[in-house]
């Protein structure tokens, strides 16, 4: 325990410094924080997931303090919890079948009887999942008993496991926590592999000759590019440089080395080249729910641009970077602002950056914001490890991923 | 002024039959009118209509051969170069069609004689124009033996002669010209000779006809001699001299034609009006068709472009990895040129110093911005009128203007010209072709640098302060005005406001490479003005703020198009977005009638390899060596276009307009210039 503590600070100091940034890295490295305090976590007899949940909950609060911008931590706090949600539900269910029928819900698991068999909790969840992601009437029916079920699952859980108490509570346990920590494995691996599987859908979307203009520096991106590349499309790429990072540089020089047509445009031509580009394609930094992105300063610019062509604006973002959260005044809340040494040398203007002078109000500032917000109706697609979606289906990808009961994970401990 | 005044209010009609008649074509015509309506008023009408409606119909095969004939003897005949035509290339087919009508008009006048005169000067003016630019002596002895066969005529050509000189040419030669001087004169004249001309422009009219069926070049030029003489017999009748008041203040108005060095002709009169109708006449198409901007060098051609190459001054080479989207624009290796012009300073036989040095200046980089490098170029040029001086054996008005167009080439080479340079090169040129022909070396030389001096004051640096004045109105206390760049006009703008107490704040966008920005906050932050700093990728963060957006412009083009520093149109767009008001301020000397719908068609490419390093990030090496790879390129734009929808408005020294009123000020606006 006093250990995960210590990986916790070490990491939510991280997160405050910026050392830990992009969406993937905090992913993954929270992923793998809330590992650990899930394995380290010691579980009662009673209410396992409830003490499971709470856990990662209190961590969870603290990475999210930490930086709230990064909206990816709070996604995978949501992620784990929500598979703690469903390991607990399949661990219920199967600790009933084990059982028999005889205890009260006949009724609500009549229908799960068939299709599950005694699996592994974790093949229950990863089937739930994927059943989840592509809707059909079926999982549709199914999924909302299961959801309702939820609280009283867990209620009647406790109530099973006072009657078979003695029977299997050590084995039952162990199988809740190993669940947990195998989908939780398999949740990195999403993430790992996210770019592989966008990347596959390349070459359905790009063409032979296509032009396409991308701003800044994203994996995906780059890996989206470069495995259309790979299955013998040629076609050419405009660079926007990406302001005050600068980092379309580099992409540049990766995409060149992989043998595509490069051009670096400044920021500013964007409107310029962009009535004879084909498609944009960004990354993200996250979506929200209503289908808007949290993207790389800049972007909002090109998405209008693009919209004044009828330039196809595509997102490629894995689905880690799926936020479930309504966007409120984005550009100010969900932003960071970075150092005016981006853009100024501290010693051309710093006399007149002095907060101490005019009374606390300087003559200059400095404005250097991190991310843009791009309102959904300037998307034109969103291309994630699952296949291509419409803004306006984000909500439902969001439903399958999280459960609603987590959108605000500070709730609980308030309360 | 009534002169002033009449022809306009008569030309409107005419020009909206037209269509896009250039500004300056309208106001000659009409002076046609009003002398027509004098002397037979039924037929003025006529006389108007054809000319402005010339349908290709109407022009009979056989005109052609026949027009071309006179052309040949008109050059025999009058060298010296007549109305306005330098910059217009002759087109027979025009002058056809401008014929006809008269021909067709007068079919009742038989005045045996005359109606050869006015072809034939009007023939003139498109063949000087096109000999304007090789000034040849010998054409000169030639013109001059040809007068004096046209003298050998009967009686009437020593009065020409004599009236040629009454006013006392300055030059010899051509005083002996007539025939071409009275042409010259022609437009200066249209204003006012009304009354005595009529009975001239009959005479004009009945020419035409006779024209087309001369096949043989002996009739043409006996036709031609005997217009001669049937102009000064027009002359004659006409009853000598308007009064010597009028021709002065015509020559300075001078619409279209160059009424150079014809003074002295002007007075003379009566005879001139034949001429001057013709004139008035040919000018619409021939502006018409200098309205249609000249195609510029398309350097994809490679053909072209190795021509180019041989007559240039700078050697340069072609810059390294180009993009394949912008080839038919120059793209040299920069820093290339630098060092052998440097060197070539001390042995210039073509270019004048100051010229050299500005050129210098423009490739370095030192002189930027619109108005900067227009104020610049001009006194450059002012400089080298002033120390001018006209070689012997050649006019000053042909001879300065192929220097100064030399002038140009070399600064083209230096760095593309931009829009507002071109329209003040043209401005110049008009000017040197329209100087009086009295005058002497001296004062001409006076007269343009004067005019260089008014051009910089009224049409700049008057114009800036009457735009800050407008755009000042609309500036609020607690506003947020955001900027973009650096444009002089915005911080003139910005700085007024201030001074006068306004109370708002400033957000200053930038963009890399040139960020200029940085110089315009450096200058406000001086004088105390609040500022807000950031680049253009955070423009939509600010521009929730933001309530006034004041940009600058390279060029405002007649179909709404600000042509500017790439990235405006990026934040035009953005303020639209957010629904802010978007004004732009530029200065009426840079509007111009050129269309274009996008940044890529016409634009001018910086040196590439500052976008690969960024000053101050040491870290950013990624792009060191780019020019190795073939596979990538660095595109630098310099301007870009915003489409007019996004302009709220446009405050030029005009007023406050729509985009949409953009041609009506070019059109305007060059009528009043060839007026100054």
């Amino acid at each position: 325990m006093p250990d995960v503590q210590a990986l916790v600070g070490d990491f939510v100091l991280k997160l405050k410094r910026r050392k830990v940034e992009g969406s993937h890295a905090s992913a993954r490295q929270t992923a793998e924080l809330l590992r650990s305090v899930v394995s380290q976590q010691r579980l009662p007899h009673a209410g396992q997931a409830a003490v499971l949940i709470d856990a990662v909950r209190a961590v969870g609060e603290q990475l999210i303090a930490a930086n709230p911008v990064e909206l990816a931590v709070g996604n995978i706090v949501r992620r784990v919890l929500h598979i703690i949600r469903e390991e607990d539900l399949s661990s219920t269910t199967t600790a009933m079948e084990g059982l028999g029928l005889s205890v009260d819900s006949d009724d609500d698991n009549a229908g799960e009887h068939e299709d599950r068999p005694a699996l592994s909790a974790a093949a229950v969840a990863a089937a739930a999942r994927s059943a989840l992601r592509a809707p059909s009437l079926h999982t549709l029916l199914e999924d909302i008993p299961e959801s309702a079920a939820v609280p009283h699952s867990s209620s009647s859980g406790g109530d099973s496991e006072g009657k078979s108490k003695s029977a299997d509570k050590s084995l039952k346990s162990r199988k809740l926590k190993h669940g947990v920590i195998e989908a939780i494995n398999e949740l990195i691996q999403d993430i790992d592999t996210c770019h592989e599987q966008i990347s596959e859908q390349a070459v359905e979307h790009i063409h032979q000759n296509e032009v396409i203009l991308t701003l800044g520096r994203s994996r995906t991106v780059k890996k989206f590019l470069c495995a259309a590349k790979e299955k013998k499309r040629s076609f050419r790429v405009f660079v926007a440089e990406g302001a005050p990072r600068y980092q379309g540089h580099v992409l540049a020089k990766e995409l060149v080395t992989k043998g595509l047509q490069t051009t670096i445009i400044t920021d500013s031509a964007v409107f310029a080249m962009i009535s004879r580009v084909n498609m944009v394609i960004v990354g993200a930094h996250a979506i929200m729910a209503n289908g808007g992105v949290i993207a790389p300063v800049g972007l909002n610019m090109v998405a209008l641009a693009a919209r004044r062509h009828a330039v196809p604006f595509v997102v490629v973002a894995g689905s880690h970077k799926l936020c479930p959260l309504y966007p409120h005044n984005p550009e100010v809340l969900l932003n960071d602002l970075r150092s005016p040494a981006d853009l100024l040398d501290f010693d051309e203007f710093s006399d007149c950056m002095d907060f101490a002078s005019r009374g606390g109000s300087p003559l200059l500032h400095v404005v250097n914001p991190t991310f843009d917000y791009v309102p959904p109706n300037l998307v034109s697609l969103f291309i994630t490890d699952t296949g291509g979606h419409n803004p306006s289906y984000m909500y439902r990808l969001i439903a399958d991923y999280y459960s609603a009961d987590d959108f605000v994970v500070k709730r609980r401990s308030t309360s | 002024m009534d002169s002033r005044r009449a022809p306009r209010t008569v030309i409107d009609p005419k020009v909206r039959q037209v269509g896009f008649v250039t500004p300056g074509a309208p106001p000659a015509r009409s002076h046609s009118i009003p002398a027509d309506a004098c002397s037979s008023p039924p037929r003025a009408p006529d006389f108007t209509l054809p000319s402005n409606s010339l349908s290709p119909v109407m022009i009979p095969p056989a005109r052609h051969a026949s027009a071309d004939g006179i052309q040949v003897l008109t050059r025999a005949s009058a060298p010296v170069p007549v109305p306005s035509t330098t910059t217009n290339p002759p087109s027979p087919l025009r002058r056809d069609g401008v014929q006809i009508p008269i021909g067709s008009y007068n079919p009742s006048e038989s005045l045996g004689t005359s109606p050869m005169r006015s072809p034939s000067s009007r023939m003139d003016g498109p063949e000087f124009s096109e000999d304007m630019s090789m000034v040849s002596s010998s054409r000169l002895a030639r013109g001059s033996s040809a007068k004096a066969a046209a003298a050998s005529f009967p009686g009437t050509n020593t009065e020409m002669m004599a009236a040629g000189k009454v006013v006392g040419n300055v030059v010899p030669a051509k005083s002996s010209l007539t025939t071409a001087s009275v042409v010259k004169t022609l437009p200066g004249l249209s204003d006012k000779g009304d009354g005595s001309l009529a009975e001239v422009h009959g005479e004009a009219a009945g020419v035409a006809k006779p024209l087309k069926q001369k096949t043989s070049r002996a009739d043409r030029r006996a036709i031609q001699e005997a217009q001669r003489a049937a102009k000064s017999a027009a002359r004659e009748a006409g009853g000598g001299k308007p009064s010597g008041g009028t021709v002065p203040a015509n020559a300075a108005k001078g619409e279209f034609g160059k009424p150079s060095q014809k003074k002295d002709a002007a007075s003379v009169s009566g005879a001139n009006v034949v001429p001057e109708k013709k004139v008035a006449d040919r000018p619409p198409e021939k502006e018409r068709k200098k309205d249609v901007p000249h195609p510029r060098m398309q350097f994809d051609d490679q053909h072209r472009v190795e021509k180019a190459k041989k007559r240039a001054v700078v050697n340069q080479s072609e810059a390294r990895n180009r993009v394949e989207l912008f080839r038919h624009l120059p793209q040299y290796v920069h820093g290339t040129q630098l060092p052998d012009l440097e060197s070539k300073f001390f042995q210039l036989d073509q270019i004048h110093p100051s010229v050299y040095k500005v050129g210098l200046q423009y490739l370095s980089g030192n002189i930027t911005g619109g108005n900067a490098r227009c104020i610049a170029m001009l006194l450059a040029f002012r400089e080298a009128i002033k120390d001018y001086s006209t070689p012997p054996e050649k006019a000053l008005v042909r001879d300065l203007t192929a220097k100064i167009g030399n002038y140009v080439s070399f600064l083209i080479e230096c760095r593309p010209l931009s829009i507002s340079m071109g329209n003040a090169i043209k401005f110049l040129k008009s000017r040197i072709a329209k100087l009086p022909h009295t005058l002497s070396e001296s004062e001409a030389k006076f007269t343009l640098q004067s005019d260089i001096d008014r051009f910089i004051n009224e049409k700049i640096l008057l114009a800036e302060k009457v735009i800050v004045r407008h755009a000042v109105e609309k500036i609020r206390n607690g506003d947020v005005l955001l900027t973009y760049g650096w444009s002089s006009v915005v911080e003139m703008l910005l700085l007024y406001a201030h001074e006068s107490n306004k109370q708002f704040r400033v957000v200053v966008v930038d963009s890399r490479p040139k960020l200029e920005g940085k110089a315009l906050l450096h200058r406000l932050l001086s004088k105390g003005l609040n500022c807000t700093y950031t680049h253009i990728n955070a423009v939509s963060y600010i521009m929730h703020e933001v309530t006034r957006v004041f940009l600058g412009a390279s060029s405002v083009l007649s179909n709404g198009t600000v042509y500017s520093r790439v990235g405006t149109a990026c934040v035009a767009m953005v303020a639209h977005a957010f629904h802010v008001p978007v004004l732009i301020c530029c200065e009426a000397y840079k509007f111009h009638e050129r269309v274009q719908l996008d940044s890529i068609c016409s634009n001018e490419l910086g040196d590439p390899d500052v976008i690969s390093v960024v000053p101050g990030r040491k870290d950013l090496d990624h792009l060191d060596n780019w020019a190795e790879n073939e596979n990538l390129q660095l595109l630098n734009l310099t301007y870009d276009a915003t489409p007019s929808d996004y302009v709220s408005v446009i405050v030029t020294d005009y007023g406050l307009l729509p985009p949409t009123s953009v041609p009506v000020i070019v059109r305007e606006y060059r009528r009043e210039q060839l007026w100054m």
